[in-house]
């Protein structure tokens, strides 16, 4: 267990700097970081070469990715475009895309495993099919056109809900707006969970458990669940990262002021700070709660723990 | 699949596990990478048919029908793979002509007519410049399903190369680009297509195409490598290696048939995806640009009417989402057909 | 007696058509009496014991007709819940593939235990100690200290024997075994079937060997059933079946039996394959593989003649078992 645990800690080192490296390159090749330090003037070149060498932008790229990877490590992430410390836009953002991100996965969890696990155990059923069916449109609906038609559906025409969210978003605030950045991934937790499901019914395990002479709840609760849960922990796990990177069309849609409206900021800007810092910051979510699915996984799957 | 794979050491069980890592794309490319697992497995599939309790061996015409055969039959009868096959035939004939069904110019507007409802002639109404909805939906096929037909194509060749070189050579070269997936799978899609768009200019397809397989090529990738590694495992293949089969004619001819279900599957269901992501990027402001007429372009430029003429967003959308759930369920019926375990 | 099979027909609704599993079979077992099915994969003898055990796959499983007397009672005709409590407490059933048929992420004991927790409503730590108990019944080394380990880490022979201690557990009148050592290597396979027989002796149970090994069934059967295309084609004491079979097909088995005094001879095969359930061949099942058959045969379905010779009732469901018998 310990050794797997490190094996998977290793495993993620080079993970970090290659897709820090990558996001890092693709900023700065691709755009000019100058152009965003001058606010929305047009810099001078005389400015911009000083601010070039201020930054270290002369230096080659590897260099400043170097530079800028020791900085992190101190808590300096540089400076955002209105001249606000990086880490201040980070300390209010994350916060709220946090709490948006939790309402989603419990979204994911509640509705889509409870979906998942009665759609499985009724295959073929009117249920099964009308399920499926609906997962089959929210998937091929794009998530900004789902978004847009519930706030004006819920906001607008039916005034449920406040069509945009105050700054403060607090979590009643964020459930509609959950609910939308959930619903890919919602309908996907269904899919898989139900097709872990009806293939984990037929397992030879759950025959054993009903000839055992287990009640019917005992044998779904205890022998089918469990095993069935294990790729849908993986997704779930896996997922609270890419919610968090993936929030920018719903903050848009709900004027949330949150990870994904800065960075969006940042990229309409130019601002390559912002963009690289809160980046870094979101890749080490995903890995996070990546170990954090192998644990779990460990936990759910003996032969892991043992092997 | 809580049953690892009998040659797999048992830690590849966690990197199966990750196969399915979220993407970000929005969702439904990961639906794709992870039903492509159950695909992975087929090796315990007489295993799996005998633990079902069915009629043991139901009889010895059954075992003669080829894999690709049996699912061929299965697919025929299948309504499912019917009705999204015609529908994706009908997207290609008006992506390639468009005028048989509409006969005016999608870029003909009329400013005085902007916003204006459905109407005789044109079904659809009018957008914000006063385009008519119906022919700029018809026409924005094309865009919408090249878009998704190259990226497919794109992401597939390479992601499969890649994925089944180190497939089927393991060692440093695979341990590397395993690392190199990873990386990938990092950087949220959406994150990465407005960092790497935004300083397009170009108005044509192409950028928006290079991104997708761009950061798409490791989904695909994980899928041939995975199943590369099953198919040979298979006796068969360690046999022909036994008898001396060399290397490029084991791929050919033994890996290569085995392998590419589960490919097939996951880039048909990804299609689907892609141009849902070109939609998206669109409405972020990164995507393809006018004058190019695309379904993405539409939607983006018609959402902030949406509460005073929504039938300018709802059609293209309604198109792009049938056309997206034509290749889902194209995927679908496919993986079902090719997956024994499922009947 | 205590199972009784009456008349069963179960069959399975499938995509191509209705596949008729068993078709009519009949057999009873008593206390501490073995019962041996014997027959090839596809011939219904574990779907049979399945329907018997109440654990069929319905649909696409149907039970067409039938009764399954337990103890004297249908258990076709119980509600599932009174169906349930006899599962498991009076009648167990072993699996062939132990790796397969345990539940990977839930320890030996914890398996073993749920039986008394569910059906006695023992306490977890008291149900625990019941395991233990078990696992020593069952000659499982240091069974306190592995009580809390997962299948995958016992060995084949091991493995099988936490099944057969689970079978146990609630000392069932009845027993099914569904190919117990056939995943089994050659030297385990002796041990465990031995441990089996020898636990039967000592709790006076019913026993159902369900087998494709003729060897096996020599040494711990009393009688013997051969299936055939989801019917019993012959039913003998086990001596006399292998003295004289009155079935060619029950023939066939038997001179496939590699043995060493036709060492050098080429080795028996039946000829052709298994029929297909979703078309039996019309008449006699066996009649395209039978070297003996005639247009009778073909025609109309043996019934199962009386054929006994010695005090033990013996039968078989051939035209010809007199020539067969003596022939």
């Amino acid at each position: 267990m310990g050794r797997y645990v490190i094996r998977r800690l290793l495993q993620m080192i080079p993970v970090f700097f290659g897709a820090t490296l990558l996001i890092f390159l693709m900023v700065n090749v691709m755009g000019d970081p100058i152009a965003g330090l001058c606010g929305d003037r047009q810099c001078d070149p005389a400015t911009a070469a000083q601010l070039e060498k201020e930054f270290g932008l002369d230096k080659p790229v590897w260099q400043q990715y170097l530079t800028y990877m020791g900085n992190v490590f101190t808590g300096d992430f540089g400076t955002a475009f209105n001249g606000q410390p990086v880490t201040e836009l980070m300390a209010s953002a994350f916060p709220v895309t946090i709490r948006l991100t939790i309402v989603a996965i419990l979204f994911e969890i509640v509705i889509g495993i409870s979906l998942g696990v009665v759609t499985g155990l009724k295959r073929g059923r009117p249920v099964d099919t009308t399920v499926l069916l609906l997962t089959l449109v929210v998937l091929s609906v794009p998530t900004f056109v789902t978004g847009l038609l519930v706030q004006l559906l819920l906001g607008v025409k039916w005034g449920w809900i406040k069509p945009a969210v105050s700054p403060e978003a607090t979590f009643s605030e964020l459930i509609v707006p959950g609910l939308v950045l959930a619903s890919v991934s919602l309908a996907y937790v269904t899919r898989l969970t139900r097709t872990s499901i009806a293939e984990n019914k037929r397992a030879d395990y759950v025959r054993t458990a009903v000839a055992k002479g287990l009640p019917r709840h005992r044998v779904i609760s205890r022998h089918l669940l469990r095993n069935s849960l294990i790729p849908v922990v993986t997704f779930i796990g896996a997922d609270i990262g890419a919610l968090m990177g993936g929030a920018i069309v719903t903050e848009r849609i709900f004027n949330i002021h949150g990870v994904g409206y800065q960075l969006y900021q940042g990229i309409v800007r130019q601002n390559t700070q912002t963009v690289v810092g809160f980046v870094t910051i979101l890749v080490l979510i995903f890995l996070l709660a990546n170990l954090l699915v192998d644990l779990l996984y460990a936990v759910l799957d003996p032969r892991i723990r043992y092997a | 699949m809580p049953e690892p794979e009998p040659f797999e050491p048992l830690e590849s069980y966690g990197e199966e596990g990750r196969a399915i890592a979220s993407t970000g794309a929005g969702g439904a490319s990961d639906l794709a990478t992870a039903e492509a697992e159950t695909l992975e497995q087929r090796p315990s599939v007489d295993a799996a048919e005998e633990a079902a309790g069915g009629p043991e061996g139901a009889g010895p015409d059954k075992k003669a029908r080829s894999l690709w055969s049996d699912a061929w039959h299965d697919l025929r009868r299948n309504p499912v793979f019917i009705i999204s096959g015609l529908i994706i035939l009908f997207l290609v004939v008006i992506s390639i002509w468009p005028s048989l069904i509409a006969s005016g110019d999608p870029l003909d507007c009329d400013l005085s007519k902007a916003q204006e409802g459905s109407q005789p002639g044109h079904p659809f109404g009018f957008n914000g410049q006063g385009c008519d909805v119906y022919t700029r939906t018809v026409y924005g096929a094309r865009t919408s399903v090249s878009v998704g037909v190259l990226a497919t194509l794109g992401v597939a060749i390479l992601g499969s190369i890649l994925g089944g070189l180190a497939g089927f050579f393991g060692g440093a070269w695979d341990g590397f680009l395993s690392r190199i997936t990873d990386v990938f799978f990092a950087i949220p899609v959406v994150l990465g297509g407005l960092v790497l768009l935004s300083v397009v200019t170009s108005s044509t397809v192409w950028p928006v195409i290079g991104f997708m397989v761009l950061l798409g090529w490791p989904q695909i990738s994980r899928i041939a490598r995975g199943s590369v590694i099953t198919a040979k495992q298979h006796d068969y293949v360690q046999a022909a290696r036994a008898l001396g089969a060399s290397n490029s004619r084991m791929m050919l001819r033994h890996i290569t048939p085995n392998a590419v279900a589960p490919v097939i599957v996951v880039a048909t269901i990804a299609l689907g995806t892609y141009i849902s992501l070109e939609a998206t990027l669109s409405y972020l402001g990164v995507g393809l640009k006018p004058p190019t007429v695309s379904w993405g372009i539409d939607i983006s430029s018609a959402s902030p009417y949406i509460r005073n003429a929504p039938h300018m967003l709802l059609w293209p959308a309604g198109a792009l989402a049938i056309t997206v759930l034509a290749f889902i369920m194209l995927g679908d019926a496919v993986r079902d057909a090719l997956d024994p375990k499922l009947r | 007696m205590l199972l009784e099979v009456r008349d069963l027909h179960v069959e399975f609704h499938t995509r191509d058509g209705v596949a008729k599993a068993v078709n009519g079979v009949n057999y009873s077992v008593d206390a501490g009496e073995t019962l041996a099915v014997l027959g090839e994969s596809g011939s219904g003898k574990s779907v049979t014991a399945q329907a018997v055990m109440g654990i069929l796959d319905i649909p696409p499983g149907k039970i067409s007709a039938g009764e399954i007397l337990f103890q004297g009672q249908d258990l076709l005709k119980l509600k599932e819940e009174e169906r349930r409590k006899v599962r498991g407490a009076k009648m167990a059933m072993i699996f062939q593939d132990a790796l397969s048929s345990l539940n990977p992420v839930i320890s030996v004991g914890d398996q073993l235990g749920e039986m008394f927790q569910v059906h006695k409503g023992m306490s977890r730590k008291d149900s625990k100690a019941k395991a233990i108990e078990l696992m020593d019944r069952v000659r499982i080394p240091a069974a306190k200290e592995r009580v809390g380990q997962y299948p995958h880490q016992f060995s084949g022979g091991m493995r099988q024997r936490i099944m057969i201690a689970m079978a146990l557990a609630l000392e069932p009148e009845l027993i099914i075994a569904d190919e117990p050592t056939t995943a089994l290597d050659v030297t385990v396979q002796a041990q465990v079937m031995d441990l089996l027989a020898e636990l039967q002796r000592e709790l006076n149970m019913g026993l159902i060997l369900i087998t494709h090994d003729l060897g096996v069934v020599a040494d711990v059967a009393d009688k013997i059933a051969v299936m055939y295309a989801g019917r019993i084609v012959e039913q003998a004491p086990v001596h006399e079946i292998y003295k004289a079979p009155a079935h060619p097909y029950t023939r066939g088995l038997l001179d496939s039996i590699p043995r060493l005094d036709q060492k050098g001879q080429e080795l028996y095969a039946i000829k052709g394959l298994p029929p297909n359930l979703l078309a039996i061949p019309p008449g006699c099942a066996f009649n395209p593989r039978c070297p003996m058959a005639q247009d009778v045969c073909r025609t109309d379905e043996p019934p199962l003649y009386d054929v006994t010779e010695s005090p033990v009732p013996r039968a078989s469901a051939c035209h010809f078992w007199k020539e067969c018998l003596h022939g």
